[in-house]
């Protein structure tokens, strides 16, 4: 980076260039130019900053002035008045919505005061497509250091050491999987990166290879070394193409640079590293579908043992680990297990990263330490509730997991608090609920994906779930009775316990945690017909009040349905067997004469 | 399923996505995404010579397609539409514009208007939670959209 004076840092992650952050650098680069400053100040098109709901961010270094929800319109004035003029524009600076003053360093805004940043430390902060800017931030000297100074086993036990276990969803401990890797006898084996990411509503891996690709390159080599390994794969979905594009740059960087390839460092190591990939398929996050996915099979999952560190990809010893797993591994060997094991909880060590979204104010991709509340990380990162509504539950886990409410807002969050509380750390996914969501159709979203997204191998799953769907959709049409609920909490044990994978074990646990925290809502719509939350369209009507209807006839023209009926001046009425239930003439009516029963 | 006349020349092409993968059965899912990307969809005609180049059984190449949502044995629309169907989406109204847009096609979920024009499809999560919910048309990526944008947004094609 030594070139140039100062750069300017655009967010390249998906979500900033679907809202025109291109354009925003190509104004900007255009608006330098124009001001013979392009000599001096480089335009970087980085990883994702993380505080997604502001953005498109750019941010000025060195005085790391933080502008947000940028225009590409915005870009000369930034140019002309930041950087020439070296005034800050203060209104595409941060709103602190408590204070109402601008902040201009994102150190101290409340999005980003309680996050600790390991996973994520270049995300936002190097263009993932230079390696060069890697490098400068201590990139590949973890190889470089394990090659050089450290035996394999010394490797693994710093990684035992600092209590890393697994980010793809399971926890298991990733030093003690290595070992048992190392100790699998065989002349070939295989290093697995998993960036399946099938969680709905996660999307931390794609935003560490898409901000930070040579992290995961680095540890793959690494645990390449430590178990005995010369080849990678990275099992990554097609629907994350800028992904794919900027693993593959980095690949090839990597290789000409010698840090991937024949004796690397010239130790006598070699490591490379390919691509496959995904095609849609949930399932195929589970270790071993994924490897028969990999084998270019249906990606059908099989009994485990035998586990993929004894026979996985092409039946040789197969260590399989998660993109933000593997990102956590230079900064542990670099500054030792010891360091890492202080930050977080004694049994889960470390940070977590997750992607924060819903009915939250600050939408993004946050990293804090294990053991932060519920709390800290909905109201004091995430600002609280849209709206000004009321919090209701909090989902973690995605479809394996459960919905959290209330009272666990202020348990610290590890792998078993969250096991104990009915929900599941899963890979990072917490999605925010407000008053207005109604649990039995989450409940029934989260059991539409896993009746789509069963593979169909095994009873349990593939019938059973369609089952437990059915029942919640006559739960949320109001065909069903309280009889019903306990059928379907059966059911759901069953399925947990006859399941052959992990999809179906935790298939049911949206169901049950919901049963368990939102009972009442259940019993609403079972035995008074009704859905608390407003959200059942069979449960509810619309009428017009003839007392207060004026006969305007507003409502019978945006009608799309033309439901509404009446003349002129005299009161309307809704035929509700024509009704779609869309909400639109409430919406219209001037005279309050409609209302939902 | 309508049976398609493939061009001796896209055949060709077919063959060599193959020959590039060293006609492996391992790489069979590399070769389909090469297909689908050459046809826009796997008509059975396709699937027909990538089972006799990579020397495995028709049934097997059809298990493949139909396990994997990703591909597809009917052609898209020229405009193909996708609903995010995440979780945030889901929770920030998701399913009310996918109500919108099948309204004003007249379409299910999979299907393509007769004139070709649209297609709609669900998906799970483009990763871009922040502009909850999202609609993507070819490249094309809305954000923020409600039930009553989608007239606007069909109207832009
Ligand atoms: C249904 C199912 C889906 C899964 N999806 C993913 C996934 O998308 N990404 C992931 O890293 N792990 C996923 N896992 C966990 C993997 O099976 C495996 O435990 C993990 O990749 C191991 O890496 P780790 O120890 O670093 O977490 C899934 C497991 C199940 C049962």
């Amino acid at each position: 980076m030594a070139k140039y004076k100062s750069h300017i840092l655009v967010c390249g992650g998906t979500g900033c260039r679907a809202s025109l952050g291109e354009e925003i650098v190509q104004n900007l680069i255009t608006a330098l130019e124009e001001n013979n400053l392009e000599q001096e100040i480089q335009v970087v098109r980085t990883g994702c900053f993380g505080f997604c709901e502001k953005g498109p961010v750019v941010k000025m270094v060195p005085d790391n002035t933080f502008y947000v929800q940028v225009t590409p319109e915005d870009a000369n004035e930034l140019v002309l008045e930041h950087v020439v003029k070296g005034r800050k524009v203060e209104r595409l600076l941060y709103l602190d919505p408590e204070t109402k003053e601008r902040v201009s360093d994102s150190k101290h805004m409340g999005f980003y005061k309680k996050q600790i940043r390991i996973a994520l430390r270049n995300c936002g902060f190097i263009n993932p497509e230079n390696i060069d800017e890697y490098i400068a931030r201590d990139g590949y000297s973890a190889l470089g250091k394990v090659l050089v100074e450290m035996t394999p086993e010394d490797a693994i036990k710093c990684i035992k050491d600092s209590g890393l276990r697994g980010r793809g969803g399971g926890g298991f401990p990733t030093g003690l999987k290595w070992e048992f890797t190392r100790k699998a006898q065989s002349s070939q084996k295989y290093v697995v990166c998993n960036a399946d990411e099938g969680d709905p509503g996660a999307f931390m891996d794609r935003s560490i290879l898409e901000g930070d690709p040579h992290t995961v390159l680095e540890a793959m080599a690494i645990c390449g070394y430590c178990i005995g390994a010369d080849a990678g794969l990275i099992y990554i979905r097609a629907e994350y193409p800028l992904a794919i594009q900027r693993l593959k740059i980095a690949i090839d960087q990597a290789r000409q640079y010698g840090v991937l390839g024949q004796d690397i460092f010239g130790t006598g190591f070699n490591f490379d590293v390919e691509i496959r990939y995904g095609a849609g398929a949930f399932v195929c996050g589970e270790e071993t579908a994924l490897i028969h996915s990999m084998e270019g099979l249906r990606g059908e999952p099989t009994v485990k043992p035998p586990f993929p560190a004894e026979r996985g990809y092409k039946d040789k010893p197969t260590n399989v680990n998660n993109v933000e797993t593997f990102a956590n591994i230079p900064p542990i060997i670099l500054k030792g297990g010891e360091w890492f094991a202080a930050i977080g909880t004694p049994k889960s060590t470390g940070t977590k990263v997750f992607a924060l979204a819903g009915k939250v104010n600050n939408v993004g991709l946050i990293e804090v330490p294990m053991g932060i509340t519920l709390r800290e990380v909905i109201f004091d990162i995430g600002g609280g509730i849209k709206g000004g509504k009321k919090f209701k539950a909090v989902q973690t886990g995605g479809p394996s997991g459960g919905c959290l409410t209330d009272k666990h807002l202020d348990i610290p969050i590890d792998y078993e608090n969250l096991l104990a509380c009915g929900s599941m750390m899963g890979s990072g996914g917490m999605i925010v609920m407000d008053e207005d969501d109604c649990m039995v159709s989450v409940a029934k979203f989260y059991l539409d994906f896993t009746v789509e997204e069963s593979c169909g191998k095994c009873a349990p799953c593939r019938i059973g779930n369609k089952r437990l769907h059915e029942m919640l959709d006559k739960i949320t049409l109001g065909k069903a009775d309280e009889d019903e609920l306990t059928k379907l909490r059966n059911l759901a044990n069953v399925i947990k316990d006859t399941s052959l994978c992990g999809l179906g074990q935790t298939s049911p646990n949206p169901v049950l945690s919901t049963m368990d925290n939102f009972s009442d809502e259940y019993l609403a719509h079972v035995r008074d017909g009704k859905c608390p939350a407003g959200q059942c369209k069979a449960l509810m009507h619309y009428v017009i009040d003839s007392h207060l209807c004026v006969g305007c006839t507003l409502c019978g023209r945006v009608c799309p349905v033309d439901a509404i009926s009446g003349e002129k001046k005299t009161p309307h009425a809704i035929d509700s067997t024509i009704c779609i239930k869309c909400g639109a003439c409430l919406e219209k009516c001037k005279f309050g004469a409609i209302s939902v029963q | 399923m309508a049976s398609v006349k493939l061009s001796e020349s896209k055949i060709e092409e077919l063959r060599a996505i193959c020959r590039q993968f060293n006609n492996e059965k391992g790489e069979l899912i590399n070769v389909l995404h090469g297909a689908q990307q050459l046809f826009g969809y796997l008509p059975a005609e396709v699937q027909e010579v990538v089972a006799e180049e990579l020397n495995v059984s028709l049934a097997h190449v059809y298990g493949v397609v139909t396990f994997y949502s990703f591909f597809s044995m009917l052609p898209k629309g020229k405009h193909p539409i996708s609903i995010c169907m995440g979780t945030a989406c889901y929770v920030r109204g998701a399913e009310k514009v996918l109500d919108e847009f099948k309204r004003l096609l007249k379409v299910k979920v999979g299907e393509t208007t007769p004139d070709g024009k649209f297609s709609l499809s669900c998906l799970r999560c483009v990763g871009a939670c922040g502009l909850a919910p999202v609609v993507t048309i070819g490249e094309r990526v809305y954000g923020r959209v409600s039930a009553e944008d989608v007239k606007k947004i069909l109207g832009e094609y």
